[in-house]
This record gives C-alpha cells, structure tokens and sequence, in this order.
C-alpha cells in the first residue's frame, strides 16, 4: 500500500471496508464466471466496466473487454464501430482517474488506437490534462511518445513541449529525459537546424545552467549536463590508444644455446622461459571484429594467419583490449638477429563499436624483436625461490634504461576541434564563479577539468588540472560522506592517471627487484602501495608490467587487470577484494605465477557483488568443468567451491599466498592445493 | 534503531495467508501468485520457509494455469513467481518445463522484445521476466538471447538508465529488470557501470531510505530494485549502507509485524519482502543472502546452477 498512514481502523470503517470488499469480491466472481461463459452481453459488459472502475488492476477483466470488442465488432454495423471503441475509451479514463499508474488502462487504451480510432488533437487534450496533475507521471509520458510516434508528431513539436513544460517547472526530470532522447535523434539524422551540433550544445548548457543555478540541489539537471559534456568530448569511432609492444619498441628476447636455441626469455623478464609472446591491442572502448582482414600483421617470421582473443570478463566478442600470442618457439628464431613486425588496423573495414561506428584512423605500429646471447644461465626452475615483496628486497631506480622496456603512453590522441575545448573551458569559468561551495559545483567542476585534460594533449598542462581535480574529489568527501565511496574511487582514477601519464612521473614508483640469490637480474617491478586506491584504472598505459605491487590500498576490484597480459608477480596483500569472483580478471593472465591475496576480505560477505561480472555459468558464459571438478577435487561440494575452483582451475601459480581471509581455513587449503598442481609455495612455506 | 524483528514478520506473513477477505486480498486477488513468491520468498530469508505447507502450495500451483490466480488469464508475470515459489522449496521437477518454455517462447516478438500476453503489451519488464524464468529452467538457448539482449540496450538512456521501452524515462524498477537479463546473459559490459551507478548511488535521500527516480519520495521497495542493481555492476558501496538498513528498520511496523513504504505507513507483503530482501543484501545478521538477479535466496541459485 504505497503512502497509506498506518493507523488502526476504527470500528465503523471497518465495517464500510468490509462491506466494500464484499461488494468487490461478488463482482469479481460475477466477471469470472462471465468471461469463463464468454458472455458478452450489455449486462456482462457494464459489470466489467464497474469492476475495472473500481480495480484497475484486474488485468484479466481489460482482457475480456478487448474480446468483448471483437466480438460485438463481428455481430454490429459499421455505424456503431465507433461508439463501440468510444466505450472503451471512456472507460480508460474513468479507470485511469481512479489509478493513474494502471499498466492495463494504459496498454488498453493503446490497443484501441492500434485499431485506428481516436484523434491526435483527442489524445494530446486528455494526456494535456493529465501530465498536467502529474507531470512526472512515466505512464503519461510512455502514451505520449505511443501517441506521437503514431500520429506523426514531429520531433521538434515535442522537443517544443519539452521546453515549455521545463519553462514553467525546470525541476522535471521526465521533460529532460525526454528531451535528450529526443535531441539525439534530431542530432543524429541532422535534421534542419540541427546540423551544428556546437550551437546546440551551447544552447543546451544554457539551458540547464538556468535549472541547475536556480536549486542546485534539485537533480532534474544534473544527469542531462554530464550527458551534454559526454556530447561534447566523446569520439564515437573506436579509435587504437595504446598497445604493447608501442610503435618503435625494440623487443630484445634472451636466448640460450648455441646452435640450436632454446629457452627464449624477455629481457629482464620474471619468467625464465617465454614461449609466447603477447601483441596487445587497447581501443577508447569496445570493440568487435578483430581479425587477421582487419588487423594486418606483417613479418617474415609468421607463417600463418594470427587468432585475435578479445580480453572480456565475460567471453563476449566485443572487447576494449585485444590480444595475439606469437608462438616463439614455433619460429626458429636465430641469435643476433631482429625481426621487425608491423601491424596496421583498420585499413579494411570490419572494426566495429557497439554502438555500430566503424573504426576512425587508420593506424600503424611498427617494433622489433631482436635476440641476443643471454648473459647467464637461467637458473632451473626460478620458482623454487619464494617471491618476498619486503622493501628491502626493492631498490630504486634513478633513470630508466632503455632495456627497462617502461613503454610509456602511446599519443593516438585523436584531434578533437576548437569548439569542444572552448565550449568546456566556457563551462569551467561558469562553474567555477558560481557553485564552489556545493556539491553539483564541486563535482561538475571536476568533470569539466577532468574533460579538459582528455582534450588538450599538453602534459604540464594536465598536470595543474590534476591536483585540482584530486583536491575537489578530497572536498567532496568530507562534503557527501553518504557517497563518499563515489568520490574516493574517482579520485583514485585520477591519480592513477596523474601517475602513469609520463616517465618522469612513473619513475619514483618503479623499482628493481633484487633477488636474494640472483643478483645480476634486475627487473623493474611497479609499486603503487600505500596510496589509498579503492580502485584501479589507466591500464592502458601499464601494458609493459610484468611485476606489481598494489598491496595496501582499498581495492575491491580489478577490473581491467585483464589486460596486463606480461603480468606474472602480483601483489594484492592487504586490500578489500570480497569474492574470489573479484579475481575474474586473472584468468586471462596467461603469464602470472606469483600470487598474493593475503588479507583481503575473500569469505568475509555474504553478498558477492562481483558474481555477475565474472564469466560463469550463472550467467551463461561459460559451462561448468564438471569432468575437471570432479578429477581434481572429488569429495568437494561443488555448491561451495565452485567460484575459487573457476578462478585458480585456469591458472598456473607457483607462489601463492592467501593467510587472513576469512575463507582460508584447512578445508580451503586443502582444496585449493588440488585445484593448483603447479603450486610450490603456499602462504610462504614450501608444499 | 530497533533490531528486525523476525517473528513478528514471520507472523504477519502468515496472518495475511489467511485473512482472504479482507479488502487488499481482494483488491489483489488477481496478482495472488505474486503475493505468494514476495510471502514465502521473505519467509525463506528469514529462515522460516518450513512453517509452511509445502504439499498444499504445490498443488495450489499445480491447479493454476500461468495467471495470477485461479480463473484468471495467462500473463508472463505470474508464470515466473510461479515457477521462483517452486524453485525455493526445489520441487522444479513438477514443472512441465516443455509447456512453460513454449509459452515464454511464444511470447518473444521480432525485435527481440518480449510481450506479457496474447494482448501484446511490450515492456523490458517482460523481457527479464522471460530471461529469469528459462534460465531457471535451464532452458535459455530456447529464446533469442541475441535479439533480447539487443532490445534491452535499446532502451538504455542518457542517464545509464533503461525504461519500459524504447525512450522511456529511466526508473529503478526498470532498471532492475535491464540489468538483472543482462547480468543472467552475461551481458554486463553493455552497462555503463559508472555512469549508471552514480544515478543509482543518488537514489539515496536524506532520511537514508531510496527513491525510483530524480526527486521522489524515498520508498522502502527501493532497497531492493536500486541496491540489486548496484550490487550486479559492483558500485554499492557507493551508498551509506547504515543509513538505508536504519531506514528499513524504521519502516517496520514492530507491533503487528511486516514492513511499509515509508515509516508509519501501512504495511503489506509487498514491501515486507523487498524490506527483508533489501537487509539480506545489505548483509543484515541473521538473514539468509539472496541473489540480486534470479531474487531467489543465493543458496537456492547455486543448487540450480551448481549441483549435478
């Protein structure tokens, strides 16, 4: 019962309410049994009429009107057709005074139209009348678009009457919904008047500066404001940001042998044997349609077409990264020589978005794989050692080398015209005078400059908006601690993206690793400990990490993980990772063999908010292993262990540590040592 | 803040069972089929599922034919309740899986939408609905999940949101029922996670409770359509938890039992369940877990999924 007081009935109302549904009840059985009898009679139908006057709701009484129709239409004149459905939409009406959000009226009184009945000038009077009592009313809104879709109402009447319901109350947010609905179309087919989407935008701010400056506290204007900047700064072609290897990258593998080679490994890599290699293809969003006619790869030393894997949590086809292993060992590769290798991407069409746009630019990268003599040995087996991530096993980097390999930022900036910067910074200098003490003018604020850094490629530049845009989000935390978990992961993005946005400023975080026994190996690895991360992002730039450390932070997801295919050490100790579904992104870590998830919240929840974003057969991405289940960890339920057994089933860990989690007792242990055969080290000590 | 009181709900839940001729039973007696999931599904929650007798709602539904009540016609609203109210006390094995499928499957339209009848009423509602069901029937390859799930995006807007059907206004509901088919299709990346998730995450009013939209009331079946949708796309922690269960606990009615809209309103089934529901997936002591996109207790889903 929705905004009835809950107070106790006094004696007399109770009698009248029990009187009522008598009543009720009787007519309710009377109809039943009418329309099981198919008794379509003036009697019948008034008795319905009252029903349905009285209960909206009893959908099956709107259905037997609609047979009642058909039938007396079969057995009356073309004359009283008319009268007929007018009968019906009497009805709605009466029905709709008495309940305004009766699906049933609605949709009957859509299906009397359908027949070709009723006016438009009829329909926009009553709806007129009724959006008028309730302008927020969605059913009225939802006849409304029924009506003028059907009656050939144009787009710019509507968008006309969006305006003037917003000019006499802005605080509307159907009217806005609607009007950005109705705007995209317009903008999108270019129709008159609407072909310079600038001046139109410009308008549009405008507009909703109006609503937003007059409450700002009221929300009606918020949602359409941040639509109108994503308008303004978004590329809707997919368009190639990143990729590893980046253009004009030299590769150097190590080989081993003499004649014969065998053993290739990345230079300064963690892993002692590499196989494969990964190309790593990163798009402003996804994607679909990555395939060798698509995607030209050019190098003496392939021999067959390459098969593109697009990194989805979810094994959809349409993916933001895209990956292809090179098989190395099938190449006969030699000693002291370099291959080049050029990719082009998109010089044939096929490269879709999910919105249907079609690939932007054509672009080209173009590295080198070279393999030299290894220096030493390696040692066989490496991860018989147990990997420590201690700060005194890390040891600081000065300047980078170039066999560092910290490929950094490719540039695919797209150029983006005058009009989109002028329109933003016009924005800034609104938002900044006038709103600074609330939080829509703080948040939009931060959105503008956060817009404003994607515009203008200049890195000092973006380097000033990013400490305001960390200090609004700072503000706002203490401003909305209702939301303040919002705020603290846009601000965890934003440094992340502050961090990774050049060399200089990767460098104080990134460190040698100094192995205890090995000391000539010296590969970087990325430490982003102890920075309060709730979140991670700008993957795109940290293509090249084979070794990370995110330990100590908030992070309750990985999301994006999936597309550091080099990764093969990680450290994700003391975090806020809630579900073993959390680490979906790690399957497709092809590489990763040193794990830590130690103190994490892994058993602590009994919701797992991460259960629909991790491949499973609950949601139907995958099938369960049941065969490998049962060969591994017969005598397990599945029932309880089947979100761990989906994660570590696909992995090849040597090292992994998972002490204080709740879900780690000895059962677990137990199990998760049969899931791993691979495994040497187990929360620090040896299997 | 009270505590929730359990046995008082429980009580209520079962009280309502029996008074048929009050004016709600009857003003409600064509959705009975609805009211029986919201009742026994919160008794389920509450770990209270076996103070009923399983035979006699079996063979109540059993007798019913796809409406929402004996004698009533066939809507896809109750076929899914239905077959829910079954899958909690596992009897699925009495459903005749080939007639249901082949009805839901009947009712998919060309564009991939789903209608909720003969009559031809079309609303993504119906479209999860659908999904929910031949999923849980192990059936979904029957449908064109392709078509449906293409539908769906169709009705996202420019807020993340989705409504009814092509540019209609995004509503929490509705946005329930978008996400939860595309979280049972896999089909989340088709989500603007953030996007969507700050206009869920500012359902949050004031007094803690949510609202269904830009600058309503907050309402107490919020807890469940907004909270579910957040927690499918991983941004519930982008609300005050504590605020939204101290409004829940305020919505009780802590004499006579069961949960209202808002606090001293008059209490229903209905948002005794979403009440109850919405502190399950808040992780309220006590409370069985429930899955935010079947809305079925977690333990139910996994033995549907996960036993052989």
């Amino acid at each position: 019962m929705h905004g009835r007081p809950r107070k106790p009935l006094k004696e007399e109302d109770e009698s009248v309410l029990s009187a009522k549904a008598e009543k009720l009840r009787l007519l309710q059985s009377q109809f039943l049994a009418n329309h099981q009898n198919r008794i379509y009679s003036k009697e019948a139908l008034d008795l319905s009429a009252k029903l349905l006057e009285n209960n909206p709701e009893c959908y099956t009484a709107w259905n037997y009107r609609k047979l009642a129709v058909q039938h007396n239409l079969s057995q009356s004149d073309s004359d009283s057709i008319p009268s007929l459905y007018d009968q019906e939409l009497k009805l709605v009406e009466n029905a709709l005074r008495k309940n305004f959000k009766s699906y049933g009226a609605w949709h009957h009184r859509k299906w009397v139209l359908s027949k070709g009945h009723s006016s438009i000038d009829h329909e926009m009077r009553l709806l007129n009348g009724f959006q008028k009592a309730d302008p927020r009313n969605f059913h009225a809104w939802n006849y409304r678009r029924f009506v003028t879709d059907l009656m050939k109402r144009s787009d710019e009447d509507e968008l006309k009457y969006t305006e003037e319901v917003i000019g006499e109350n802005f605080s509307n947010y159907s009217a806005w919904h609607n009007r950005s609905a109705i705007l995209s179309n317009l903008l999108k087919r270019k129709a008159e008047g609407f072909s310079h989407k600038e001046k139109v935008l410009q308008e549009e701010y405008e507009h909703v500066r109006n609503a937003i400056f007059t409450d700002p506290d009221d929300q009606s204007g918020w949602f359409y404001h941040l639509w109108l900047i994503d308008q303004t700064v978004k590329n809707d072609a997919p368009l190639l940001v990143s990729s590893w290897p980046s253009h004009g990258s030299t590769i150097t593998l190590n080989g081993n042998g003499n004649k014969c080679l065998h053993g290739l490994s990345l230079l300064n890599s963690t892993l002692s044997d590499t196989t494969t290699l990964p190309i790593i293809l990163y798009f402003n969003q996804a994607v679909e349609g990555i395939n060798s006619s698509t995607v030209a790869v050019k190098s003496e030393i392939l021999k067959e077409d390459l098969v593109w894997k697009p990194l989805s949590a979810n094994n959809s086809s349409t993916a933001q990264v895209w990956v292809v292993y090179l098989k190395l060992g099938d190449m006969e590769l030699q000693l002291s020589k370099t291959y080049s290798i050029e990719i082009t991407i998109g010089h044939s069409t096929g490269i879709v978005s999910s919105n249907g746009y079609h690939y932007g630019d054509p672009s080209r990268i173009a590295f080198e794989l070279c393999v030299q003599i290894a220096h030493t040995q390696p040692v066989e087996g490496q991860y018989r050692k147990l990997t420590s991530w201690k700060d005194s096993d890390f040891q600081k980097i000065n300047h980078f080398e170039e066999s560092n390999s910290v490929a950094s930022t490719d540039h695919h900036i797209p150029t983006t015209s005058n009009w989109c910067r002028e329109a933003i910074d016009e924005e800034i200098t609104n938002y900044q005078d006038l709103l600074l003490d609330c939080k829509i003018g703080k948040l939009t604020l931060a959105r503008l400059l956060t817009a404003l850094n994607l515009l203008s490629p200049q890195h000092d530049k973006r380097k000033n908006h990013t400490d305001e845009v960390l200090k609004l989000y700072t503000e706002l935390m203490k401003l909305d601690p209702t939301h303040s978990l919002y705020y603290k992961d846009e601000h965890s993005l934003v440094l992340l993206q502050q961090i990774t946005s050049s060399e200089e400023s990767l460098l104080p975080h990134c460190h040698y690793y100094k192995d205890a026994t090995e000391t000539n190996t010296g590969y970087v690895c990325l430490r982003l400990q102890n920075l309060s991360l709730s979140r991670i992002g700008s993957i795109k730039n940290l293509l090249w990490v084979q070794m990370l450390d995110l330990s100590h932070n908030e992070l309750r997801s990985i999301e994006g993980l999936e597309a550091m295919q080099l990764l093969s050490c990680l450290n994700l100790s003391h975090n806020k990772l809630g579900s073993f579904t959390a680490l979906g992104p790690l399957r497709s870590l092809k590489s990763l063999r040193v794990l830590n998830i130690s103190y994490n919240e892994l058993g602590s929840h009994s919701i797992d908010t991460r259960r629909y974003l991790c491949s499973s057969p609950l949601a139907h991405t995958e099938v369960f292993a049941w065969d490998r289940f049962e060969i591994l960890c017969s005598g397990y339920s599945a029932t309880k262990f089947w979100e761990a057994f989906l994660i570590f089933e696909s992995l090849n860990l040597t090292d992994l540590n998972i002490t204080g989690n709740a879900v780690a007792d000895e059962n677990f242990t137990s199990f998760i040592v049969k899931v791993l055969p691979t495994l040497k080290y187990l929360n620090d000590g040896e299997l | 803040m009270g505590e929730l009181a359990t046995d008082k709900h429980v009580r209520y839940i079962l009280s309502v069972e029996k008074k048929k001729d009050s004016f709600e039973s009857v003003v409600m007696e064509h959705l009975r089929m609805n009211g029986a999931y919201w009742g026994l599904t919160a008794l389920d929650i509450m770990g209270k599922l076996d103070t009923v007798d399983v035979n006699e709602v079996v063979s109540w539904i059993m007798s019913w034919g796809f409406g929402g009540n004996v004698g009533h016609d066939p809507h896809i609203l109750y076929t899914l309740s239905a077959v829910q109210v079954l899958a909690l006390f596992n009897k699925l094995d009495v459903v005749d899986v080939d007639k249901v499928t082949t009805y839901i499957v009947s009712l998919q339209n060309e564009d991939g939408s789903f209608s909720g009848d003969i009559w031809g009423e079309v609303d993504t509602r119906f479209s999860y609905i659908a999904i929910c069901c031949v999923s849980i029937l192990h059936r979904l390859d029957r449908i064109n999940v392709e078509k449906a799930v293409k539908y769906i995006i169709s009705c996202k807007n420019m807020d993340g949101g989705f409504g009814c059907t092509p540019g209609g206004e995004s509503h929490a509901g509705q946005i329930f029922c978008c996400v939860g088919a595309l979280a049972i299709t896999g089909s989340l990346d088709l989500v603007d996670k953030d996007l969507l998730g700050w206009w869920l995450c500012e359902r949050q009013v004031k007094s803690g409770g949510l609202n269904g939209r830009p600058e309503k009331l907050p309402d107490v079946c919020y807890s469940w359509w907004v909270l579910s949708s957040l927690i499918m796309i991983d941004r519930v922690h982008w609300i005050s938890k504590e605020k939204l269960i101290k409004f829940i606990l305020d919505c009780q009615d802590t004499e006579k039992g069961g949960i209202s809209d808002r606090p001293d309103d008059a209490v229903d089934v209905f948002h005794t369940y979403f009440g109850v529901a919405g502190l399950s997936l808040l992780e309220y002591p006590g409370l069985k877990p429930i899955d935010p996109a079947y809305a079925l207790p977690v333990d139910v889903v996994d033995r549907i999924f996960f036993s052989k």
